[in-house]
């Protein structure tokens, strides 16, 4: 992809290496010397961010990181609708990431569809020091008895059954083969890797090994128009409004990875005619093999905010004929007057406001040009478990001085959010509270803050809505202590 | 009431950490002393020259049977066997599953706290010969045993097993109060194996404790399930161990934090005493070799 013109704006360059010499000064020297590289500021044609990534985290320093298990359970496998996801270890890995990541899907959960279903094996004592591969055995026996309308069963190993070296693919091999249906064994231990990263590579991983060619192929009718959704999990309902504006420009999405999927769906992908990655950290991987195995190209695309919606399509488009071409123009004209009287309604209220963003795979340069479109200023990003290619792409996106954090940690995300005092920051639940109480407008980019969809044209009115919501809430006037009645309000009502 | 003693028997595999044992409770027992055997090996097989039977019930097995150790009260799984001596086993899973480190720490917690060490005077752990996880650990761990006893012999493996074990008691002595009570040599027959064992227990800071002479009669009493206590009271052998079971006793509070000494220093100790060979030796030897060979070779 390539930078777009929004609005102009520089970043205050020297204040952002200030900052960052400010929070070195207060560590041990050598952490202060691994953090370094972490934290830089963006230099206009430079190739990259400048910062080091994928590394492993100080101990101590309070990583928002997750783990390799939330990686592929939480992110990649979880939302795959009508398979059952065991949990596979103590209750804990389970119960903590229930539901956490709001994929919305159609189905009778319970019946053909298990989404928001928490299944684990619930680790005793006596499963660690015996070893749980029997108790694996039964639970696939009765989850097939119980819900025999699932399509597919996955296992996600927490770290103990790593440790204790439970032979977990023979249990899936020999119970697949039981009861007729994938038995995906996913070797996701949390301790495996620095960060969730290595949890969705291992879960991409998992669906070439265990879901590509396994099967008798479904009757299948290809039309020169099939395309993928891949890397969007329909949080808050993501991908519906993405898969609308494809259908409209004349496109098939024979599958969406993996927001409201099927396994159906996950074994289809191959024959599409085009990939099409929202989320490229999550699943670059796999896109990579079906281009190598089966030729299917890919393409990164952005569907938030007008300007990046219509670059995108066009983008698509070029991939297409003619008659896909003007339906993409088609259906940029059609939502020019929405998104046109969304800014005209929201800009006003939010232009000149300035942003920090720190999220996980793809938001932190995603949303960029979103904010810009509502005439509102990216001071910092920075990602969670990133890795060198995201700091490449970000460069199209961020402006001359941004501040640049990879793996933040609790304390210098205090101080940045203390010093430049941004009038929003989007991050996630555990850095939501202790931003507000700084004064600080606040909304939750992994989970949209329960709110959604923020892709697509429609998703464009919502995020707008959501963020003068945030923003302007009348709520901040009374922030100020009434005997400190001289000093101004942290963010104007 | 007299404190409680806890001490452990470590050492190599097969070296007869849990005959030795055995037989020296047995006559610690006979001297009056109230004592749990805790056989800390999943083969759950540390008890049974007291018992005169086969491996029994042990923790594990049956908290799997009943759901957990909570479920358990200790008195399901103590037996008490020769002289009243109490004996528990810990067990744990079949050789390549799950995790029988666990099992131990779990076995001795359970038995802690649930009053198995009331009214004792003396604890045993017995350990399995390789101590490869921290599990096996836990006796020396946690203040749980102040003295551990090496089980060892004059052979090579059994030397580098008793190092490393110092080794492992060395990292806790500083944090704990378990310390390295002594060596018990039990012969193998080996060349000059009391120096070898005196010398082995000078590097490390202690003593030899007993030297066990090898007797056929141990392996009478074993094959009958009984220590050689039991089976013949009045031969020889049993007074060694009444011999080391009066050492051992008298030992309390003896023990000494370990100077376990680096690979180099070992293998030094053991050319000196022609355990192992030079470098020199050993190319010497081989091309004596090769130039018989190749005389053979010449003439055919």
């Amino acid at each position: 992809m390539t930078a777009i013109k929004t609005i102009d704006y520089r970043n205050d360059r020297e204040f952002h290496e200030k900052l960052i010499e400010e929070v070195l000064e207060s560590y041990p020297e050598k952490t202060a010397k691994k953090r370094a590289k972490h934290l830089s500021v963006t230099q206009d044609g430079a190739s990259d961010c400048g910062v080091k990534s994928n590394i492993k985290s100080i101990p101590g320093v309070m990583s928002i990181r997750g783990c390799a298990y939330a990686g592929s359970k939480g992110v990649v496998w979880g939302p795959v609708k009508d398979m059952v996801h065991i949990s596979h270890g103590p209750v804990g890995c389970g119960q903590y990431s229930w539901s956490q990541r709001r994929n919305y899907y159609v189905g009778t959960t319970g019946v053909d569809s298990f989404g928001t279903m928490q299944f684990t094996s619930d680790f005793q004592e006596r499963d660690i020091v015996f070893g749980g591969d029997k108790k694996l055995k039964k639970m696939i026996d009765e989850i097939e008895e119980l819900f025999p309308l699932n399509k597919g069963i996955s296992v996600m190993s927490e770290c103990p059954v790593g440790l204790i070296g439970d032979d977990i693919e023979a249990v899936a091999k020999e119970r697949g083969a039981a009861i007729g249906k994938p038995v995906v064994p996913v070797r996701c231990e949390g301790f495996r890797g620095v960060s969730q990263s290595l949890g969705h590579h291992i879960a991409n991983d998992a669906v070439r090994d265990f879901i590509f060619d396994k099967r008798e192929p479904e009757a299948f009718e290809s039309t020169p128009y099939d395309v993928v959704i891949i890397g969007d999990y329909n949080i808050g309902g993501d991908g519906w409004s993405s898969r609308r504006l494809l259908e409209e420009m004349g496109l098939r999405v024979i599958a969406q990875w993996t927001g409201d999927s099927t396994l159906s769906e996950l074994e289809r992908a191959p024959k599409a005619k085009l990939n099409l990655i929202h989320c490229y950290r999550s699943m670059n991987y796999i896109s990579r093999h079906m281009e190598e195995k089966y030729g299917v190209p890919w393409l990164e695309f952005n569907f938030f905010g007008p300007s990046r919606i219509a670059m995108s399509l066009r983008m698509i488009a070029e991939h297409f004929d003619d008659k896909i071409k003007e339906g993409a123009e088609r259906v940029i004209e059609k939502y020019k007057a929405m998104s046109d009287q969304v800014i005209e309604t929201f800009r006003p209220r939010l232009a000149g406001k300035k942003v920090m963003l720190y999220v996980g795979g793809l938001r932190p340069r995603h949303m960029i040009n979103a904010y810009e479109d509502l005439g509102m200023e990216i001071v910092g990003a920075g990602y969670e478990f990133a890795h060198r290619d995201d700091y490449q792409r970000t460069m199209d996106y961020v402006k001359d001085g941004t501040l640049i954090y990879d793996d933040i940690t609790a304390y210098e995300m205090e101080h940045f959010i203390q010093r430049i005092r941004p009038d929003l920051v989007g991050s996630g639940i555990k850095e939501k509270y202790s931003t507000q109480k700084m004064g600080v407008p606040f909304r939750q980019l992994h989970s949209w803050d329960y709110s959604g969809p923020y892709h697509g044209y429609d998703g464009f009115a919502v995020f707008a809505r959501d963020m003068d919501m945030a923003i302007n809430n009348p709520a901040w006037s009374l922030f100020k202590a009434p005997w400190k009645a001289a000093e101004p309000a942290p963010a104007s009502a | 009431m007299t404190a409680l003693r806890q001490i452990a028997f470590y050492g190599k595999g097969g070296i007869g950490k849990s005959t030795t044992c055995q037989n020296t409770l047995a006559a610690l027992a006979e001297l009056g002393q109230k004592i749990l055997i805790v056989g800390c090996d999943p083969k759950a097989d540390s008890t049974r020259l007291i018992l005169n039977s086969k491996a029994q019930l042990s923790v594990l097995q049956m908290a799997a049977e009943k759901g957990s150790v909570e479920d358990l009260e200790p008195e399901e799984i103590i037996r008490v066997g020769f002289k009243g001596i109490r004996c528990v086993e810990s067990g744990g899973p079949e050789p390549g599953v799950g995790c029988a480190g666990r099992g131990v720490i779990t076995a001795i917690n359970f038995l802690e706290e649930n009053g198995a060490y009331d009214d004792m005077e003396y604890i045993a752990y017995d350990v399995l010969g390789d101590v490869v996880c921290g599990g096996f650990a836990m006796p020396i761990r946690e203040n749980k045993a102040q003295e551990i006893y090496i089980v060892m012999s004059g052979e090579m493996m059994a030397l580098y097993a008793c190092n490393n074990i110092s080794r492992g008691i060395l990292k806790y002595a500083t944090t704990g109060s378990v310390r390295l009570g002594g060596l018990i040599c039990n012969s193998r027959m080996t060349d000059r194996e009391i120096d070898l064992s005196e010398a082995m227990a000078k590097k490390l800071g202690t003593k030899l404790i007993h030297f066990v002479p090898r007797d056929n009669v141990v392996q009478h009493a074993e094959l009958r399930r009984m220590t050689v206590i039991q089976y013949q009271p009045d031969h020889p052998q049993a007074d060694e161990y009444r011999a080391l079971a009066k050492k051992i006793h008298e030992n309390s509070g003896q023990g000494v934090i370990p100077t376990p000494v680096g690979m180099d220093e070992l293998e030094e100790m053991l050319m000196d005493f022609g355990i192992i060979k030079s470098d020199e030796q050993m190319i010497a030897e081989l091309e004596a070799k090769e130039a018989a060979a190749k005389r053979v070779a010449v003439h055919a």
